[in-house]
């Protein structure tokens, strides 16, 4: 069974499907629904499946695939899977049919076709799978790059007002980033071929190089750049709130939950076992970066009111935390990352649902448009109330776990750096609770308070634009609670924030052998 | 007496093809009668063309110098004449669209009548169409096919004026706002005179230094004394003719004017195929004339080439006529194509002219595609190259935007298309000879410049379409031949490139 090729099956599955789907005719938009949602739940499966062949004991990479590509550069469509891209791949699966199966009711833009918008989508997982499952640096850039196109399509055909703009910025900063990545990825070339006689991108081989430290530092600066906008860390971040708030809920999901995931998973794949000298010496700097990061997003998510941007703001900071843990080169924190990694996607992907079925009852992305929700709607509050409750990391969430080993495998070795990270905790409850307590409970307020006749349609669900302010009027309206496709969709998310949240050891135990040959790589821990 | 000096007519047979093709085509004009004329033209020129491209690839891997050591038919030459001839073919087919402009050609009837004279508008009306841009565009294919096989600096400026000459001539052949288009023919014309004085004095100057016009001997005896100013001043003076050709600044002046002007069928085919040749005789002069001389060249190259970057992407942003944009885009990417030029190593070592090459083809493709599209895109006063209006155009027409989307992705280097394809090849090459700083600043170019193509995807996909917006034209057998090609090409060289890097690799090989 390990013979089958599960990872590029994982790739051609969805992509195919993304191209079935685009060619549908127009007005089979049920059709388009349904393929995508049964494409999405076959990767499911293929994840799954992949996961029952990796032998936990066994090589780094396993389910491997190589076939020459380019001969003249080198490269090779190799891929395969250590236990930190597993983890992410069934993350990718876990997370992708839920989003489909979130925005199935979604109204399509004027002059557009959700048709399209579950193609992207499609193309989009096909891509995310690549980019975890390269081991190939070229192709690994590849699909970096080239995921960066569906995700464009799908914020600035389906976002909010200012998608345009948020679409270009999106774009652009991850370009650069990209871009520089690239010099980086040739330099690593060149030096591979002067070392090994020809040039190669394989990973297995470029880990092996002895690199000079000052070009490693220029090479290792090159990677970070792009993994740190990616990522984002704070001063690179400023990307992220725009595209956060700006995309379809469905891309936001996918943007935060796992794309942005990238940038940390570079860390520990690339930089970290590529240039070890260059990451010691670094390191310092990175730990400054992501602890500011903690620390400053989570202030800014405070000063929020509109909710999808700050819980873009919530990832930044929770981004800051996973880079503690991968800078800190110890076994526990770096496990502790990658499970933070997988964790942060499944909180935060609920999060940003919950807070998409919110806004497509009442039209408004503000929280001060909101108020007493709990009342008249008591399954999506409980919904949201498990989702902030796992951001903020409260034991017997999944959340804990991760944040606590971080936490505990940073402190021997940074105890500064960690100890000031700790304030993000109770900044964290703050954000949270402040945001969960405003809309939904207190008196009602805002859209609830809005007159029958005025925004009757809003209040069913519908399009995320923003109304006009709703006047004032006394009479209440009844805001619907979850309607079952929507309890399905948060259902799966739920239980595996409880589940992960008490038994978390079969996850670390996939991640915890590759965490620890990354490490090795590196020369740490000592 | 002067004896003939040996000709190898097969190696030149793809030379004579298309000049004879041309020569048929003056006669063509004169003897044949005007209603079956146009039919004839386009036939004569297609089949010299492509008989020249066949005739190429037949060739590949002939290495020889003939007609008395004036041509060097090397397999380096023969793939950037594969490469200009094939552009050329398709360039041509865009000339001889007929579907799409209500008066039949892109072409004025009669250039000699002057613009908005009585007669003009009568002619504007008629169905009479111009036939002789055929021969005076396959001149300048044949031109530039001699360009980059010239052996010695003569043949080179003789064959620059054949290129040249016509495609002044064409630029202002426009139907439409023909005032611009003259005024366009007539810039380039001054302009370009002046460069290739640039190049004929240069060429004095070297010749004074070496005693020699053959590449080879000023190579030899630029090695063995060294440079003296004579030689120097020379060398720069030629390279300054020939990046004005090319299009990069700060020799660009002319670029945006011209395009803009120039009938779009022209624009694409000088777009694609002039910078073919212009390169090919760049690669040819600095790697077989002055190859191991790098001192000499080599700071010359590395700062136009961050001038061309910077300028071509900086001031592309601020354009609002498509196709000044994509001509500043073409400046941008003269800077990129010189990153791959410094790619030569020591002793003839290094990947930078096959790199270039392949940068060559790819962007030859992909630009051509995207002139091809501004030709469908039309409003009632002619082609509509206005930024503003195109917004929408993904609702309106879904294809057309695709097309050009892919195009646009492509001159933007992303990954699998064929522009990340050639920007991945050349970055290779600058870097293995230690340029890592000019590729760190062609990235940086690449990400500004990424911001206006991403203007036209945000204005086709993600703008309510404008309420007069223009119409998407239905193009006829010949257009859609040329995207079907250009996309294709510009998928398959990102996905797939391994053959023809391939190609380009064992190709790299100039003699004389």
């Amino acid at each position: 069974m390990s013979d089958f090729p599960w990872l590029v099956a994982m790739i051609a599955v969805p992509a195919v499907g993304a191209a079935v789907v685009a060619a549908l005719l127009k007005g089979r938009e049920l059709l388009a629904k349904q393929l995508a949602l049964a494409v999405s739940l076959v990767v499911l499966a293929l994840a799954v499946l992949a996961t029952v062949a990796f032998d936990r004991g066994g090589d780094r990479f396993q389910l491997t695939t190589s076939v020459s590509w380019i001969p003249d550069f080198g490269v090779d469509f190799a891929l395969g899977v250590d236990g930190i891209a597993l983890v992410m791949l069934l993350l990718i699966g876990v997370l992708v049919p839920l989003v489909v199966g979130a925005s199935w009711e979604d109204p399509a833009p004027e002059g557009r076709s959700m048709r399209v918008f579950f193609a992207w989508l499609l193309l989009l997982e096909a891509m995310m799978v690549g980019v975890f499952a390269a081991t190939d640096v070229f192709l690994f850039y590849v699909f970096f790059e080239a995921m960066l196109v569906p995700m464009y399509f799908l914020i600035g055909s389906f976002g909010g007002p200012r998608r345009q703009y948020a679409a270009v910025k999106f774009f652009l900063y991850s370009l650069v980033g990209g871009l520089v990545m690239l010099a980086a990825v040739i330099g690593l070339y060149v030096v591979s071929s002067s070392q090994l006689g020809e040039g190669t991108f394989a990973f297995d081989a470029l880990r092996q190089l002895e690199i000079d430290p000052g070009v490693q530092k220029l090479l290792f600066l090159g990677f970070f750049v792009a993994f740190a906008i990616k990522a984002p860390l704070v001063p690179f971040h400023t990307w992220l709130p725009d595209s956060g708030a700006e995309a379809p809920i469905g891309g936001a999901v996918l943007l935060v939950g796992v794309l942005d995931k990238v940038g940390t998973f570079g860390f520990l794949r690339y930089c970290l076992p590529l240039f070890p000298d260059a990451s010691r010496d670094f390191a310092p700097w990175i730990l400054g970066l992501a602890v500011a990061g903690i620390l400053y997003a989570a202030l800014l998510a405070m000063g929020q009111s509109d909710m999808k941007r700050l819980v873009s703001y919530t990832s930044i900071s929770h981004f800051g935390f996973i880079a503690l843990g991968i800078f800190a080169f110890t076994t526990e924190a770096g496990t502790g990352a990658v499970l933070y990694m997988v964790n942060h996607g499944l909180a935060t992907g609920l999060l940003f649902l919950v807070v998409g079925m919110l806004i497509a009852r009442g039209g408004s992305r503000q929280i001060g448009d909101y108020g007493g929700v709990a009342a008249q709607a008591p399954k999506l509050a409980g919904a949201f109330l498990v989702a902030g409750l796992a951001s903020l990391a409260l034991p017997g969430t999944n959340s804990f776990v991760s944040e606590f080993l971080v936490l505990i495998g940073s402190y021997p070795s940074r105890p500064v750096f960690t100890v000031v990270a700790t304030l993000g905790i109770i900044l964290a409850a703050l954000y949270i609770l402040l945001m969960y307590q405003r809309t939904m409970h207190g008196p009602p307020r805002g859209v609830l308070m809005a007159a029958p006749d005025e925004a009757p349609g809003a209040l069913g669900g519908g399009s995320t634009a923003v109304l006009t302010a709703p006047a004032p009027a006394p009479s209440r309206l009844r805001v619907a609670d979850l309607s079952g496709r929507e309890l399905v969709v948060v259902a799966p998310l739920v239980a595996l924030i409880i589940v992960l949240g008490v038994y978390p050891q079969p996850l670390l135990d996939l991640i915890e052998p590759a965490v620890t040959a990354t490490l090795s790589d590196l020369g740490a821990p000592r | 007496m002067i004896d003939a000096p040996d000709l190898s007519l097969a190696a030149l047979a793809p030379l004579l093809l298309v000049f004879g093709a041309a020569c048929v085509g003056v006669l063509v004009e004169a003897f044949v009668p005007r209603d079956r004329r146009h039919a004839v033209q386009v036939a004569v020129a297609l089949v010299g063309t492509v008989g020249g491209f066949a005739g190429t690839l037949l060739l590949a891997g002939t290495r020889e110098v003939t007609a008395g050591a004036a041509l060097a038919v090397d397999p380096a030459g023969l793939f950037l004449q594969a490469t200009v001839v094939g552009l050329g073919a398709l360039a041509l087919l865009l000339f001889a669209e007929r579907s799409l402009d209500p008066a039949r050609s892109a072409f004025v009837a009669s250039a000699a009548v002057p613009a908005g004279s009585v007669r003009d508008r009568e002619l504007a009306t008629s169905s009479r169409v111009q036939t002789e841009v055929y021969p005076l565009a396959t001149f300048a294919i044949g031109g530039m096919m001699l360009f980059v096989t010239a052996n010695d600096l003569l043949i080179m400026f003789v064959a620059l004026e054949v290129l040249s000459l016509p495609l002044y001539l064409i630029s202002g052949f426009a139907r439409r706002r023909r005032l611009l288009s003259q005024e366009a023919a007539l810039k380039y014309f001054l302009l370009g005179a002046f460069a290739s004085a640039f190049f004929l004095y240069g060429l004095a100057l070297v010749y004074g230094a070496t005693g020699s016009i053959r590449l080879s001997e000023i190579r030899e005896s630029a090695s063995a004394e060294g440079g003296g100013v004579l030689l120097v001043l020379g060398l720069a003076l030629l390279v300054v003719g020939l990046l004005f050709k090319a299009s990069v600044a700060p020799f660009h002046a002319w670029t945006p004017d011209v395009y803009q002007g120039a009938p779009t069928p022209v624009t694409a085919f000088m777009a694609a195929c002039t910078k073919v040749a212009a390169f090919g005789a760049i690669l040819r002069l600095l790697y077989v004339g002055f190859g191991t001389e790098e001192w000499t060249w080599r700071p010359l190259v590395y700062g136009v080439a961050i001038v061309s970057m910077v300028v071509g992407a900086v001031l592309g942003l601020t354009q609002t006529d498509l196709k000044r944009m994509l001509a500043y885009s073409s400046i941008a990417h003269a800077g990129f194509l010189l990153t791959g030029v410094l790619g030569l190593g020591a002793d003839g070592a290094g990947s930078g002219l096959a790199a270039t090459m392949f940068y060559l083809l790819t962007y030859g493709l992909t630009t051509l595609g995207a002139f091809a599209v501004l030709t469908l895109v039309r409003d009632g006063d002619g082609e509509a190259v206005h930024l503003s209006q195109w917004a929408g155009l993904a609702a309106r027409s879904p294809l057309t935007a695709a097309v050009m989307g892919l195009f646009l992705l492509a001159l933007a280097g992303i990954p699998l298309t064929a522009g990340f394809t050639g920007k991945f090849a050349v970055f290779r090459a600058a870097i293995e000879q230690g340029a890592w700083p000019l590729v760190l600043v062609a990235v940086l170019a690449s990400a500004v410049a990424a911001f206006f193509y991403l203007r036209v995807i945000v204005l086709m996909y993600f703008s309510p379409p404008a309420v007069d917006g223009p119409t998407v034209g239905v193009p006829g057998v010949p257009t859609t031949l040329v995207l079907a090609v250009t996309a294709t090409a510009t998928l398959v060289l990102g996905i797939v490139p391994g053959p023809v890097l391939d190609l380009a690799e064992r190709a790299a090989i100039f003699v004389g």
